[in-house]
């Protein structure tokens, strides 16, 4: 199924089926009272109660599709958007999953689709950013050490700057997978549900993005690098 | 195995999903390959590295509601169901 097909409500379908973890899971989970509460409410009509969701929810589910878009305008819709779909479809959230986890899978979606609707650009290939082989298989560039705590390394503020500008320099396609598998913590399954690609490509696709941001980060990081 | 080998099996490594033959080889090249071990090490402060700094979405955007976005999302709803927009107000 391509995204072009994906509705923003067949998010709500979404439930990482692949998973059998996350399948017994689901079955054993119970709603805490006071959401229960609320979406009971929301169910009912309560147009209030859904107002109390949206403002819990609202700047958490903005970072998500901004992370993804990487445009505010377009984050602000998505998230819009999305939770206009969850008001509508409401009715059918079934309990099996905290409100949060049901909104972020619909803002991913809503986000996806958005990026989609912008239309393919040309990619810059990820080749120059992955490891290069002599010819009997050794690295060409020595892999070293990293310094990542201690006097010398970089602070935290400046190193979670320099991890989203490197990310922010992966080709989308390669970024899309990270995010959703290391940063969203999406499955296999629901990733490539989600992009309309084979688990297999899903794979493929996040191993090189690892690697290519490896490759951005280790300039900085290195032992004895300059800074 | 070769450096080109063990980096094609890093993520089936890390995954588990290695045969055991295939992890038996994995780990007798990582111990005689100096730049397999760092490129490991490096991988694996990547993958964390990269889910620390999206940890705090504060840090991302300003700490609070979105007031804006609220009342944009409230009003889409009321449109959506006029018999209850009452309790919007």
């Amino acid at each position: 199924m391509g995204l072009e097909e994906f509705s923003v409500s067949d998010a709500l379908e979404l439930t990482g089926a692949g998973d059998p973890g996350r399948a017994a899971a689901r079955e054993t989970f119970e709603m805490p009272p006071g959401e229960a509460e609320l979406i009971e409410r929301v169910q009912r009509g309560d147009a209030q109660a859904y107002e109390q969701i949206v403002r819990a929810h609202a700047a958490r589910m903005l970072a998500v599709a901004q992370r993804l878009l990487r445009n505010p305008e377009d984050a602000r819709d998505a998230v819009q958007e999305a939770f206009l779909a969850a008001y509508r479809h409401a009715d059918g959230f079934s309990r099996q999953c905290r409100i949060g986890t049901w909104l972020h899978r619909i803002v991913v979606n809503a986000a996806l689709m958005k990026l989609r609707s912008r239309g393919r650009r040309p990619e810059e290939s990820i080749e120059p950013l992955l490891p290069r082989f002599q010819e009997d298989g050794h690295m060409i560039a020595p892999a070293t050490g990293w310094q990542e705590s201690g006097e010398a390394a970089i602070d935290l503020a400046k190193r979670h700057a320099l991890v989203h500008a490197c990310i922010a320099r992966l080709p989308e396609s390669y970024r899309t997978v990270l995010l959703l598998r290391d940063i969203e913590e999406q499955d296999p399954d629901e990733t490539a549900a989600l992009l309309g690609i084979t688990v297999n490509a899903v794979n493929i696709r996040l191993h090189r993005a690892r690697q290519a941001l490896r490759t951005l980060l280790d300039p900085h990081l290195r032992v004895g690098c300059a800074r | 195995m070769t450096c080109k080998d063990f980096i094609e099996f890093l993520d089936r490594y890390l995954n588990g999903a290695l045969t055991p033959t295939e992890r038996e080889e994995f780990s007798r090249h990582l111990v005689i390959c100096r730049d397999c071990d760092h490129y490991l090490a490096n991988y694996r402060a990547t993958i964390r590295l990269a889910a620390e700094a999206f940890a705090d979405p504060d840090a991302e955007f300003p700490p609070g509601v979105p007031e804006d976005l609220v009342r944009a999302v409230t009003a889409a709803c009321r449109a959506e169901t006029p018999e209850q927009s009452h309790e919007i107000e």
